[in-house]
């Protein structure tokens, strides 16, 4: 039975950071339709400057502060210097661009930064909380109450607000959506913002427990997109559903079956789930138009 | 019209191809060039997939490590001979494509991309763990093709850096003439019409599963085959060859030079070969400059390199 | 990653008055990873390459010619390495190669210098580089194999016959976990649990978990590098495991305590080199002078701690550099021979002393058994 409760706890640990960067993919790709492919990079960038920041002699929150600000504004200027020039371009374009902009933003890292690994006292001090035999460290239970604010936050922002509907409509039609009055530029602006900062603040909460360093991004982001993808992509919900499912299928296989084959086991599910569910989990259904 | 542009554009790269190796300087560029070659052909299977067909893939590595594989392990398992083990490689590859690809292809857009990934992450995790077969991660050595110590024997002297940049380049040009002719063929123009839209293309009687089945499995043989090359080539292989930054950058060279042409990919193919080697001399600064010109190219050019550059001097012409 | 060190040091040579010899006679290559997933070992290993190039320079070079580094980031990828090998020999014609921080990378390098008849001396770990010998290929890490043997005689000295294996998946940490399970049997130590990780996942108390409750497990050992080892280590505490835990020599570095955190590295044992424990050797240490200096200069430099990478480049330098002295000849071939014939080279990993038979010379002695107490590294010996 603690077995049981300590691969779950464990799945959690791992399924809410793949949350919080599965929950970042959500905004941007809801106005823009786009799969922000440097989304990963938001991440490592909010562990990074924090780390930085903290170690220059500011205080742990101020240090996460400037990290989820400078990382928003990093997003902002990745959609006005190469999403929006770029507009009109074929989805594949765009797929690029966004590699293209992670690898820059790693390079520029490794530069400003350096190539170690990195990481920061957890906020309430390393010793777990036991449960029924199981332990479970208080960082994670930060990062899981991280990704529900986050993932309350945005259903509340995308089916409650005139700004969250503004931007599911700018991203249903984009023209349709500036005759009614939306300023779609705007909204875009606002998007990649909050996409950025909910990928750092991911990165501030995760870096205790998993630790960065320039180059953390790509991994991130592969999860964080395959659970979205699991969940159905655009979908808050989906987002923080996949990411806590892709974990405790992780960390079960591993416990169970093998360790060796834990990421394959997730993958299989994946696989299974959008042959049954080609929109994954929660997904809308979409029909072409001719 | 239509036939003379397609044999130009061969004769114009078999002409580069035979001409280039008089302005090198040292042995290193016929390296490059062979490199160039197998990336090309790879590439030149993306654009059936992706230009012809409007399918996304990216999970193809996967295929180019079962290639790849199959040389470094059926020889020394089975004794079959290298060049076979070529063929055998592409015919598993275009075996798995077929079983992969019947469920898959149904997904659309990002979810065909989730759905292929997990298949190509699948193949690399397979030749990471089964060691005992693969030797792991730090890669296996593979046997010599054995054809360049036969030239030999009839006269033909070679180095081995001349030997591969003849072999994979000719190999390129097989290849390329292939998906030319494909282009043409009422298969080719098939997929064309499922790449405009597939519910149109269904009402006129196209069988869409079938004709995407067949792209998904054409561009699996190419890249298996392209795998294989450049183990045979190396000597030796790792599971790198089948990871997810290889299918990314498979599609990133033929999206970069124009995915819907075969000698645009090539270009692709060409540049993101080159551009590593050249801008070595930047030092720190080379992933930043990489990721600024992919950014770049995808912004002024977003149909990539050749498509987008002869729209704007025909529009010029008239 | 291509830098010409030649220069950057035209100031010290016309302060010697040397300025007119600047064209360099001697060409030592280089490929190493100095991005992607081995960027923990590359960089430190770039770096202290660098630095050692331009020194050498400044204080003459070899034999009165100056030395030429051609250094290039193959980023962990074989594919790139075996070009970077082809250039660094046919086109920058160096005369000897140092580099390949992975086992994956120098496989792809040995085969081109081995062609080519340039020596080449790698950084790489597996056993399989110098074993059979290569005539060209030598190596100056450890093997895996030895590590393996230097952790299951510590282990059969405290009397642990049961132990658990967790192991990272990338090349460094499969390679040992093989290597390990090759000779664990030589000890009377059975391996009662083999899990493994992701060299990038979060958690491995699921992992650990089913370590802990394997049948009468004495001690665990993690093969492995990176950040996985200091997660590894944290969450063995948190499961609140008693069991001694073994690291590798892949994580011998202060930032492994550092990352995995004081309380939670302490008692750790790993083997190590001199250099870890640089000022606890003593006076009499023929390795002293060597691992003190090299520290000081290089933290002095990059303002960061050595780590034993670093110190397998140092070596791997110091190994071309003497053998080019000895041989008075910057030719490929009298380098070759010379490399051979090395005998009581002083290095930060051990003391190296080659032969036909032996390319990598360095034996179990020159590996010491540490342990994190307080904080910091002893010698458990």
């Amino acid at each position: 039975m603690s077995e049981l409760l300590q691969f779950v706890f464990s799945g959690m640990t791992v399924g809410a950071v793949y949350a919080l960067v599965a929950l970042g993919f959500t905004i941007i790709f809801n106005a823009s339709g786009v799969v922000n492919f440097a989304q990963g990079e938001f991440v490592m960038l909010g562990g990074m400057i924090t780390v930085f920041a903290h170690a220059s002699g500011l205080p742990l929150p101020l240090a996460a502060l400037i990290a989820v600000a400078v990382t928003a504004a990093v997003g902002v200027a990745l959609n006005r210097l190469a999403i929006e020039p770029a507009r009109g371009a074929p989805v594949v374009s765009l797929i690029i661009i966004t590699i293209g902009a992670s690898i820059f933003i790693r390079g520029a890292s490794q530069l400003v930064f350096d190539k170690q690994i990195h990481s920061f006292p957890a906020f309430s001090g390393d010793d777990p909380i036991h449960v029924l035999g199981a332990t479970i460290l208080t960082q994670s239970l930060w990062v899981i109450g991280g990704a529900i604010a986050i993932f309350v936050g945005l259903w509340l922002f995308f089916t409650k607000t005139l700004l969250g509907r503004a931007v599911l409509a700018t991203s249903n039609n984009r023209l349709a959506a500036q005759l009614v009055g939306i300023n779609t530029k705007f909204v875009m602006t606002l998007s990649f913002a909050l996409s950025a900062a909910i990928g750092a603040l991911g990165g501030v909460l995760v870096t205790p427990i998993t630790l960065t360093s320039y180059d953390v991004g790509l991994a991130l982001a592969l999860k964080g997109f395959a659970a979205a993808m699991l969940g159905g992509m655009g979908n808050p919900k989906g987002a923080f559903v996949g990411g806590l499912l892709l974990g405790l299928l992780e960390a079960l296989t591993a416990g169970y079956l093998s360790s060796q084959y834990k990421d394959a086991a997730a993958f299989i599910i994946i696989l299974a789930v959008l042959f049954f569910m080609p929109q994954g989990l929660f997904g809308r259904k979409s029909t072409d138009r001719v | 019209m239509r036939i003379s542009t397609k044999y130009w554009t061969l004769l114009f790269l078999a002409a580069l191809i035979a001409v280039t190796p008089f302005f090198f300087p040292s042995g290193y560029y016929f390296r490059v060039g062979s490199l160039l070659f197998v990336n090309g052909l790879a590439v030149t299977g993306i654009v059936i997939l992706t230009g012809y067909a409007g399918q996304i893939s990216l999970g193809h590595a996967g295929f180019a490590g079962i290639g790849g594989y199959a040389c470094a392990l059926a020889p020394v398992h089975w004794g079959v001979p290298p060049a076979l083990a070529v063929v055998l490689g592409a015919a598993v590859s275009g075996v798995l494509a077929y079983l992969v690809g019947r469920p898959i292809l149904r997904l659309k857009g990002y979810y065909l991309g989730v759905a292929s990934l997990g298949f190509g992450i699948l193949v690399a995790m397979v030749l990471n763990n089964e060691r005992a077969l693969t030797r792991g991660p730090d890669g296996i050595e593979v046997p010599d093709l054995g054809l360049r110590g036969l030239l030999k024997d009839w006269g033909l002297n070679l180095t081995n850096g001349e030997f591969w940049y003849v072999v994979t380049g000719i190999c390129l040009l097989i290849g390329a003439w292939i998906a030319l002719n494909l282009h043409s063929s009422p298969t080719g123009r098939a997929l064309r019409a499922l790449h405009g839209s597939e519910v149109a293309a269904g009402t006129v009687g196209i069988d869409v599963a079938r004709v995407k089945l067949q792209a998904f499995v054409i561009s699996a043989i190419y890249a298996s085959v392209a795998g294989s090359l450049l183990a045979l080539q190396n000597k030796f292989i790792t599971p790198d060859v089948a990871g997810f930054l290889h299918s990314v950058e498979m599609v990133t060279m033929a999206v970069l030079g124009g995915v819907s042409s075969v000698p645009g990919a090539i270009l692709g193919a060409g540049v993101l070969t080159l551009l590593p080697q050249v801008l070595t001399v930047f030092a720190e600064y080379e992933q930043l400059i990489l990721g600024l010109v992919m950014m770049l190219v995808m912004i002024f050019l977003p149909e990539g390199l050749v498509p987008s550059i002869l729209r704007r001097l025909r529009g010029r012409d008239e | 990653m291509k830098k010409t060190l030649t220069t950057t040091v035209p100031a010290a040579l016309v302060a010697l008055g040397l300025a007119t010899a600047a064209q360099a006679e001697i060409r030592i290559g280089a490929s190493v990873s100095s991005t992607g997933p081995a960027a923990f070992l590359g960089d430190p290993e770039a770096k202290t390459l660098e630095m050692m190039v331009e020194d050498l320079n400044a204080k003459g070079g070899i034999n009165g010619e100056q030395v030429e580094l051609v250094l290039y980031d193959d980023g962990g990828d074989a594919n790139k390495a075996r070009t970077f090998a082809t250039r660094l020999i046919e086109d920058d014609e160096v005369q000897a190669i140092v580099g390949g921080s992975t086992t994956g990378t120098t496989m792809a390098i040995l085969s081109v210098a081995e062609d080519a008849e340039i020596p080449f001396v790698s950084l790489a770990g597996a056993i399989d580089i110098i074993q059979p010998v290569k005539t060209f290929t030598f190596k100056t890490p450890h093997t895996d194999r030895m590590a393996c043997q230097k952790i299951f005689t510590d282990m059969q000295a405290r009397g642990f016959t049961k132990v658990g294996l967790i192991s990272g998946t990338d090349g460094f940490g499969a390679s040992m976990q093989a290597q390990c399970k090759d000779v664990v049997g030589d000890y009377g130590i059975e391996i009662v649990a083999d899990e493994t990780y992701d060299p990038k996942d979060a958690d491995m108390t699921a992992q650990l978990t089913k370590i802990k409750n394997a049948d009468g497990v004495q001690a665990v050992l993690n093969p492995g590098f990176g950040q996985g080892p200091a997660i590894v280590t944290r969450n063995y505490r948190q499961l609140g495991i008693e069991l001694p835990l073994y690291q590798s020599h892949g994580v011998a570095s202060d930032s492994f305590i550092e990352l995995a955190g004081k309380d939670a590295a302490e008692g750790v044992r790993l083997p190590g080199t001199a250099l870890l424990v640089a000022g606890l050797l003593p006076e009499s240490d023929p390795q002293k002078p060597v691992v003190t200096e090299y520290k000081a200069a290089y933290e002095a430099k990059y303002n960061q701690p050595v780590s034993t990478f670093g110190g397998y480049a140092h070596d791997g330098l110091a190994l071309v550099v003497d053998a080019i002295t000895r041989a008075g000849s910057a030719e490929p071939a009298a380098i070759r021979d010379a490399l051979e014939a090395t005998s009581g080279l002083v290095g930060t990993t051990g003391i190296y002393t080659m032969s036909p038979e032996d390319h990598l010379g360095l034996d179990l002695s020159a590996f010491r058994m540490l342990e994190v107490k307080d904080g910091g590294w002893t010698i458990v010996e």
